[in-house]
């Protein structure tokens, strides 16, 4: 742990599990706060856009706080940032859980429904899953992580690092810029796997 | 310590002989009354088991892939579930929490969250008013919705088909419905999770109700939670052959015939894939007790290591 404990701020979307992203970041000696306010947002060292939540319950909530440009502003200027399974997704242009909805477009991609129907796949996606990093990724380590989700990217968008996964195809666990991580799987419920993700995000 | 996780195959979650294509989820259940674990048989007879907060952390250590917390006399007092137990667990957990019990509208769902859960799991509520499921869906996404059925065997009975009846109010009062049927609805409606509890076996020990699981895994899509009745691996290895993504157990861990990986490394003997503790390259984290010396207690064979 650091000398002095680190401030992690959680935006509050209405539809997120809060208090496990809170007391996550807590056990690992934090100080926690959530906030919609925008210019806590954009004054946040590090921002957590949690997940849990319908793609257009969340965005509408992120819309109505006015949150989408300071949002869109960190990520782009690769402030510390870290996007949870549906905090992932709305970094992404839209997703077709919500037609029409606008993601934060912070990355080109639809997010898309898993194939169902195939033996052996039930959706949503539900337990632990192994995640595998590409070589250069410095934060997401390899390991079970634990996934609850019936979307995901399929595709690696430009200028990010990928973490791959397999569900009923090959699919993006999480993506790496800098100190600015989305992930699809939930580090603040996947045991010591999650604690080791987010020491090292604390520390990039 | 050192990387106990690298040391043998026993928990490899390569293996697939049986099962889902994702390890089967382990779950300890704590049931819940006046802020103690209790537990009792087919409903009933309720006895104190300890303090949930420190149950669930010991099952996390152990290896558990996710706790459920029910608040079993929530909806027959006509209350919401105690958030002050779902904060406390939440304070030292970091796997999956399902909390049920006394969810009666959208803004129950919104404060269990706000509290500490991660999934909300809906029983007599969601029979009375099965809208309810898809506006939760709506805000929360599917993958929050868990449907809570507790289902009764019956003989063949009027609108009881699979002969299986649902019961709502925590076991005490049959509604006539059809529990396969129940199933499929509430799938339907935006539930992305069945938790399927026997009535008939829970606390009984004798196995889980494989007909019944048989039944909903073939109605539904969604994964299943198999629940009551479980005493052995041997017991959940039949239960993820019938179809279960995920088995909850209670009596066994409460009392101490197994720990959580004692039941993983057996269930890996049998071929079942279970997912393994984590080691971290850069030796930053602890890594959970999945492989530590299992505490099987009352004369349990010792067959997990």
């Amino acid at each position: 742990m650091t000398a002095r404990a680190p401030a992690v701020t959680v935006v509050r979307t209405s539809t997120a599990n809060l208090a496990s992203v809170l007391t996550g970041f807590e056990r690992l000696g934090c100080r926690v706060r959530a906030t919609d306010d925008a210019t806590d947002v954009a004054a946040a060292g590090r921002l957590v856009l949690p997940g849990v939540g319908a793609f257009a319950a969340a965005q509408r909530a992120i819309a109505s706080h006015g949150l989408e440009d300071a949002l869109r502003e960190r990520i782009e200027r690769g402030r510390p940032t870290l996007g949870i399974c549906l905090g992932m997704q709305l970094m992404a242009s839209g997703s077709e859980e919500a037609p029409g909805v606008c993601g934060l477009g912070v990355f080109d991609g639809v997010v898309g429904g898993y194939e169902s129907g195939e033996e052996g796949w039930r959706v949503p996606q539900m337990g632990w899953n192994l995640v595998t990093p590409d070589a250069r990724c410095e934060i997401v380590p390899r390991g079970y992580a634990y996934f609850a989700n019936s979307y995901r990217l399929a595709a690696a968008p430009d200028g990010w690092l990928p973490v791959w996964c397999e569900y009923a195809g090959r699919f993006l666990a999480a993506v790496e810029r800098g100190p600015v991580i989305g992930c699809q799987f939930h580090p603040e419920l996947s045991g010591d796997y999650g604690k080791a993700l987010l020491t090292r995000w604390l520390e990039a | 310590m050192a990387s106990p996780t690298e040391q043998g195959p026993v928990h490899a979650a390569a293996s697939r002989d049986v099962g889902p294509m994702l390890p089967v989820r382990i779950i300890p259940c704590l049931d819940v009354r006046d802020g103690r674990v209790v537990k009792g048989v087919r409903f009933r007879g309720l006895e104190d088991q300890g303090d949930p907060a420190a149950l669930a952390l010991a099952y996390e250590e152990q290896g558990a892939d996710e706790v459920v917390v029910l608040d079993v006399t929530a909806t027959p007092e006509g209350r919401g579930t105690r958030l002050d137990t779902v904060a406390a667990v939440r304070a030292r957990l970091s796997v999956p929490l399902t909390v049920g019990g006394g969810i009666g509208e959208i803004e129950d769902a919104a404060a269990l969250l706000e509290a500490g859960a991660d999934k909300v799991a809906v029983n007599t509520a969601a029979l009375r008013q099965p809208a309810l499921l898809t506006d939760l869906a709506a805000r929360f996404g599917s993958q929050c919705v868990v449907v809570s059925l507790d289902a009764l065997r019956r003989g063949d009975g009027p609108g009881v088909d699979s002969g299986y009846e649902v019961v709502v109010l925590s076991g005490t009062r049959p509604v006539a419905r059809d529990a396969v049927a129940w199933a499929r609805e509430a799938v339907e409606r935006g539930a992305g999770e069945i938790l399927l509890t026997s009535i008939d076996r829970d606390g009984t020990r004798s196995g889980y109700e494989l007909t019944l699981l048989r039944a909903v895994r073939s109605a539904v899509s969604v994964p299943i939670v198999a629940s009551g009745g479980a005493d052995s691996p041997e017991h959940m290895t039949d239960a993820v052959r019938a179809g279960a993504d995920a088995v909850l157990a209670a009596s066994i861990f409460h009392q101490g015939n197994w720990t959580v990986e004692g039941i993983k490394g057996a269930l890996a003997a049998l071929g079942v894939s279970v997912r393994p503790g984590y080691s971290d390259a850069r030796g930053r984290a602890e890594v959970a007790g999945a492989q530590r010396p299992a505490r099987i207690r009352d004369g349990a064979e010792e067959r997990a290591l």
